[in-house]
């Protein structure tokens, strides 16, 4: 029974017995080789929620993550292309993916505008202006230097790179969520503006915040996706916002945003890039893919929901009980 | 956050219609039109704008019942995938040997189921229709993925082809004919009905509105029902139209539509809007992607231009006011 509370635990659980059902009939599936291809195929996710569970926490929505992911892959692609190094490459793209996403900030902070209609208008302005900036044109593999390719998938410890940033961001943001004024700070915000407001909090500020780490991070992933698939293009990671999302909303991140942790957002794309992966392999046509993410969001909202119904407005009930 | 504030003296009736967003729409609309005769000698010609006026029917059928879905403070994520839906569910019956009434029945009743499900989980269960219709975009489109795969249907009758190619007099087509008359009575149902103003009490306190009698729910219900029913029929015409069902048809319209509805000054929080704004956002996109489209401007440099109408009709005002 008290397991059953913890969101997080009944999650794992989940995520376990799916795993536990696929082993069942596809013994490979559950090879410690083929579990750290899976992790390392939800790295991209995986970063994304966290940015976008930050978001969430602040009761707003970054709709533009994928855009900004594929602009900022286009960057570094055309900067491996014009021969800087990539060290250099990964601090633009992180500073650009930041700049995007105080852009979305902005307007959400000081011009007051509702984040959802900002980041659709984003979205299609971030895209847009990869096809401005190569008029459609693809980068492709062999326009890619051998080191810019190479780093997501360098093997350190057993695990690539990519995988590895991925569980370093979780463990970051864990950190910064649990332990630092502006991750409190997130919660505060989103679990009650107005006593944020008397508890000294700018709300817009602190949105703004977390627009700039979801962006910052949507840049980093772009470096990866485009390194790790070797091309770069308008369309990269179309509808993956939805992906992104779905993971949070998966992980009990509340959409009215205060609640949530980054276990839950890490266990949400963990357990959508498992049905992602185990589809070909259990011979489901990969078409029923976008089904399957629909259905398990609305159940897991409807669960989410369930839970954390308050029941009738009594204020006083613990004292007339 | 701050609350409305209350003037002592309300402008006359006149002073309030120049200073309107209608107003400030209309100026637009002509401005473009203006823009686009001059610009391309091709644009003022009956069958042209005629045309043009393809680009925003089908979206704009949507957009009539999206605005008073927001409203009411909810939102509809998933009209595109219902339309994908329904357009799969035409070709199925059509497959099968179904003639234009039925398949028309079906694009209807598939919409209609569609709107049932999210009005369920959203009025029903009362979860937030955001998510709601997040998760129900991903699961309506996903189903004509698993009938259609990257297969596609096509050989509706002939007779069906009129719904989206007919014209009922001259230059005018039946679509345009379908959509004034869908923003008369939508604009009846919204501005001079009962559960008009139900919906824009519901907009601005959900709880207030309950406590003055209204059944919050049942109206919320009934508006997913719309939406879902006016994105059967715009399946109808576009799939009739185009002739053939693709599961990615109408994909990202969504957008298109929200943005239609924004643009047509309706809050997107809730609580204010109107049809007639919304009809003439909808002539404004028409117009400018048309134009653009004579130009040979590519759709996705129009698409940034949309990101940019949506975020700059909202900021403009806000930052005009100093908010």
């Amino acid at each position: 029974m008290n397991i059953l509370k913890h969101r997080e635990a009944l999650l794992a659980l989940v995520l376990l017995l799916t795993l536990g059902l696929i082993a069942a009939r596809f013994p490979a599936f559950v090879r410690p080789g083929n579990l750290a291809g899976v992790l390392n195929d939800t790295a991209p996710l995986m970063i994304l929620a966290i940015g976008q569970m930050i978001v969430i926490l602040t009761k707003c929505i970054d709709l533009s993550v994928a855009a900004n992911l594929a602009l900022t892959g286009m960057v570094a692609a055309l900067m491996n292309g014009a021969g800087v190094p990539l060290p250099l490459i990964l601090l633009a793209v992180v500073g650009l993916g930041a700049a995007l996403g105080a852009v979305n900030g902005l307007l959400v902070w000081k011009v007051g505008i509702p984040s959802i209609v900002v980041t659709l208008g984003t979205m299609t302005i971030f895209r847009g202006t990869i096809f401005l900036m190569t008029e459609g044109a693809w980068v492709n593999a062999h326009q890619m230097t051998d080191a810019f390719k190479a780093l997501p998938r360098t093997v350190i410890l057993g695990l690539p790179v990519m995988t590895w940033i991925a569980l370093a961001s979780v463990a970051l943001f864990a950190v910064v969520l649990r332990r630092t004024a502006l991750g409190r700070a997130f919660y505060a915000v989103g679990g009650n503006p107005h006593a944020a407001v008397f508890a000294g909090l700018s709300v817009g500020r602190t949105q703004f915040a977390a627009f700039v780490i979801s962006g910052a991070l949507a840049g980093l992933t772009g470096y990866l996706w485009v390194a790790r698939y070797a091309v770069a293009y308008v369309d990269i990671a179309g509808g993956f916002e939805l992906d992104v999302v779905a993971a949070c909303v998966i992980g009990g991140i509340a959409i009215a945003g205060g609640a949530g942790t980054i276990w839950g957002a890490m266990l949400g794309a963990l357990f959508l890039g498992v049905v992602k992966n185990a589809l070909p392999v259990i011979g489901i046509s990969p078409f029923w893919q976008m089904a399957i993410s629909g259905t398990v969001i609305v159940l897991a909202v409807a669960f989410n929901t369930a839970q954390s119904r308050p029941r009738g407005r009594l204020i006083l009930r613990e004292a007339h009980e | 956050m701050t609350p409305r504030s209350i003037p002592d003296r309300l402008h006359g009736p006149a002073h309030r219609a120049l200073r309107s967003w209608e107003t400030l729409l209309l100026v637009v609309a002509v401005a473009v039109f203006i823009a686009n005769s001059f610009l391309s000698p091709y644009f003022l010609n009956a069958w042209n704008l005629s045309d043009a006026t393809f680009n925003f029917t089908e979206k704009a059928l949507i957009a009539l019942p999206m605005a008073m879905l927001i409203i009411a403070g909810d939102i509809d994520l998933s009209v595109a995938s219902i339309l994908a839906l329904a357009s799969t569910a035409m070709g199925l019956v059509m497959t099968a040997g179904a003639d234009t009434p039925l398949i028309v029945a079906t694009g209807l009743l598939t919409g209609l189921l569609c709107g049932a499900v999210n009005g369920f989980l959203v009025a029903g269960l009362g979860l937030p229709s955001i998510v709601v219709t997040i998760g129900t975009m991903s699961l309506f489109r996903g189903i004509a993925f698993i009938v259609l795969g990257d297969k596609a249907f096509n050989g509706y009758p002939r007779d069906f082809a009129f719904f989206g190619q007919g014209y009922v007099w001259w230059v005018i087509s039946f679509e345009l004919v379908l959509f004034a008359a869908c923003a008369v009575l939508y604009w009846a149902l919204l501005h001079r009905s009962t559960f008009g103003r139900a919906v824009f009490a519901i907009g601005n306190s959900p709880t207030a509105a309950r406590f003055s009698g209204i059944r919050v729910d049942r109206v919320r219900f009934a508006l997913f029902l719309l939406t879902g029913v006016m994105s059967g029929l715009a399946a109808v015409c576009l799939t009739s139209r185009l002739g053939s069902t693709r599961p990615s048809i109408a994909s990202g319209w969504e957008l298109e539509v929200i943005t239609m509805v924004v643009l047509g000054g309706v809050n997107i929080l809730g609580g204010s809007g109107s049809i007639p704004g919304v009809v003439l956002a909808a002539l404004i996109m028409g117009m400018v992607t048309f134009g653009f489209g004579l130009l040979n401007v590519p759709g996705i440099v129009m698409s940034i231009f949309l990101g940019l109408l949506l975020i700059g009709v909202i900021a403009l005002p806000r930052l005009l006011r100093g908010k």
